[in-house]
């Protein structure tokens, strides 16, 4: 009787592991049947490298593409180097104190509601950036890859700081024992020994950036057109989506932002398996 | 020449470090300074009494206290959806599941963590598409489509804190109840469980919190500006981080501005307290709970 009981939770155990993780292909699944009419003409590379204009037919994704890789390039492109710099604070340089404040307000940092960094960016940041160069409306690429970098920045100093926490303890001592100062045994052990660790939350940092909508949506200003400059207005795939919600299910215009949709999917999945590809290896040749 | 670098280096440490608590201060300063005049009850319930209010009797207009409904309900069922199928998920992937098995479901899982919420939010309104197609007229994006998508969206969160907390038992712990005779489920109900139970339950409060502040997923599917309280799982519904969207791209008067201002701080004190009591029960956050092989 008690057998039964158990291989039946066991059962239902299984059960819900399938139906989660089945959910993961439903959404690609959907995604797909629902854009399969563009597909299906041969037109979905077409559409990555077609211009958007309506009016004329054409539904290309490709200035979206563009506004999305630029913003989360550029976002990560700040907040790199600000997070590398908050790490090395809170893992070696600074004294005691200030790193657990530090570090309190990272793990504060990740409870902050992205629409929130997208109100106050538009009331904050958008006008300073449009006194600052007299130009536009202050809604512009640069307006929201900043807001992106201090969103993305505390997902990369956290994994920062865990794996530097990871060089091996012995190392450090071996470099108090030569009387190495702090930055030194930074620079030239734990940076040396973390560096996949580095780029592993860097990646990670990119994935956060490219699928975020709200600050974007905000702050981007949501022209379509490919940015020429900073300064330019833009819109993402995921602003896309979010604003053609046309109530016509059967336009073409509608079906597009299924193909928005599937690249978005793709990217991150790359994201996903480049950060797991690069796990593996920091495993295996872990001292 | 090394030396100056290394001073450099460690210059641009502390700036960077300054910079990053400069602007989260000012931007959390700035978000109270301007919204703090409106904090008290005329925000939330406008017009009308509380009391009629809470007990829905009247309507509010002007306030608050439907979207802070809605924002509620929400978490009640995405969370309800989510963590059934959650604890089993991650029960089953310490405990039961092959290493075949496992590595697979983890990459299914990391991949569904990594998914953009929009996306979550564009398959929800889908499925509310399709059942409208093949099943009911009835059927439109509704706080039930919603909560659903909603659930896939944490879901990843709630698989991974049991998961961790579940694996990270000590091999002693694990031994103990078998070896006087009790069962594996036996073993995993009365032992393992309560043991890791304090990392669960963080799990969830983190889920709670990506709940209440979500925004891409409920705007696909069935959140609206003006709803009132819903009448039934499947009408529409108001909502915080909805509401405030809206305002800061529709506002009409100063004053619908200053209640932006006022739920928005009301969002951020949510979820930095949902936050707070996650770390309070497990010390360890689980943002290096995803990603693990």
């Amino acid at each position: 009787m008690i057998r039964i009981y158990e291989k039946l939770i066991e059962k239902l155990l299984l059960f819900s592991a399938a139906v989660s993780a089945s959910v993961t292909i439903l959404i690609f699944g959907f995604l797909v049947i629902l854009g399969l009419p563009i597909i299906k003409g041969g037109h979905f590379f077409h559409l990555l490298t077609e211009p958007w204009s309506p009016y004329d037919g054409m539904y290309g994704i490709y200035p979206m593409v563009i506004g999305t890789l630029s913003i989360a390039f550029l976002g990560v492109l700040f907040g790199f180097p600000l997070s590398l710099g908050c790490a090395s604070l809170i893992s070696v340089l600074g004294p005691k104190p200030v790193r657990r404040f530090l570090k309190k307000v990272v793990q504060l940092m990740t409870g902050i509601p992205t629409v929130i960094y997208g109100f106050v960016g538009i009331f904050l940041l958008v006008p300073f950036i449009r006194e600052l160069f007299q130009e536009g409306s202050g809604m512009c690429v640069l307006s929201a890859s900043l807001m992106l970098a201090v969103l993305v920045s505390p997902t990369m100093i956290l994994f920062f700081i865990d794996s530097f926490d990871q060089v091996p303890k012995s190392y450090l001592d071996a470099v108090d024992s030569i009387g190495g100062s702090r930055i030194q045994k930074f620079l030239y052990v734990i940076l040396p020994c973390a560096w996949k660790g580095v780029l592993t939350g860097l990646i990670l940092g990119l994935g956060r950036a490219l699928g975020d909508t709200l600050i974007v949506l905000m702050i981007a200003g949501n022209t379509v057109q490919v940015p020429g400059s900073v300064m330019d207005s833009a819109r993402s795939l995921t602003s896309q989506i979010a604003l053609v919600m046309a109530a016509d299910y059967e336009s073409p215009e509608f079906k597009s932002i299924f193909t928005c949709g599937i690249v978005l999917y793709l990217f991150t999945t790359i994201v996903v398996i480049g950060v797991r590809t690069l796990a593996m290896t920091r495993r295996r040749s872990r001292p | 020449m090394n030396r100056i670098f290394e001073k450099l280096l460690l210059c641009f440490a502390w700036a960077s470090g300054i910079v990053l608590v400069g602007s989260i201060a000012y931007i959390v300063g700035y978000l109270i300074f301007r919204g703090f005049e409106t904090l008290n009850l005329t925000l939330i319930f406008g017009d009308t009494k509380p009391v009629d209010a809470l007990l829905l009797k009247r309507q509010v207009f002007e306030g608050l206290f439907p979207a802070i409904i809605g924002t509620f309900l929400l978490i009640l069922l995405s969370v309800g959806w989510s963590v059934p199928v959650g604890l089993g998920s991650g029960i089953y992937l310490a405990e039961y599941a092959g290493k075949k098995v496992k590595r697979t479901l983890n990459l299914f899982f990391d991949i569904l963590s990594g998914i953009p919420s929009i996306v979550v939010g564009l398959f929800g309104f889908s499925v509310a598409l399709f059942l409208h197609k093949h099943y009911s007229e009835n059927i439109y994006p509704c706080l039930l489509i919603s909560s659903l998508s909603l659930a896939v969206l944490v879901l990843p969160y709630i698989v991974r804190t049991t998961q961790v907390s579940l694996e990270n038992l000590s091999p002693e712990m694990r031994l103990t109840a078998p070896a006087l005779g009790a069962t594996k489920l036996q073993n995993i109900f009365y032992v393992l469980i309560p043991k890791s139970l304090s990392g669960i339950v963080s799990g969830v409060i983190l889920a709670i919190g990506r709940c209440a502040e979500d925004t891409a997923v409920i705007m696909l599917t069935g959140v609206v500006a003006t709803a009132g309280v819903p009448r039934s799982i499947f009408s529409n519904y108001e909502a915080l981080p909805f509401y405030i969207y809206y305002i800061s791209a529709q506002y009409s008067d100063p004053q619908e501005l200053l209640r932006g201002y006022g739920a928005a701080i009301i969002l951020l004190t949510l979820c930095v307290i949902l936050l707070f009591c996650a770390f309070v029960i497990k010390k360890q956050l689980a943002y290096h709970v995803l990603y693990r092989i």
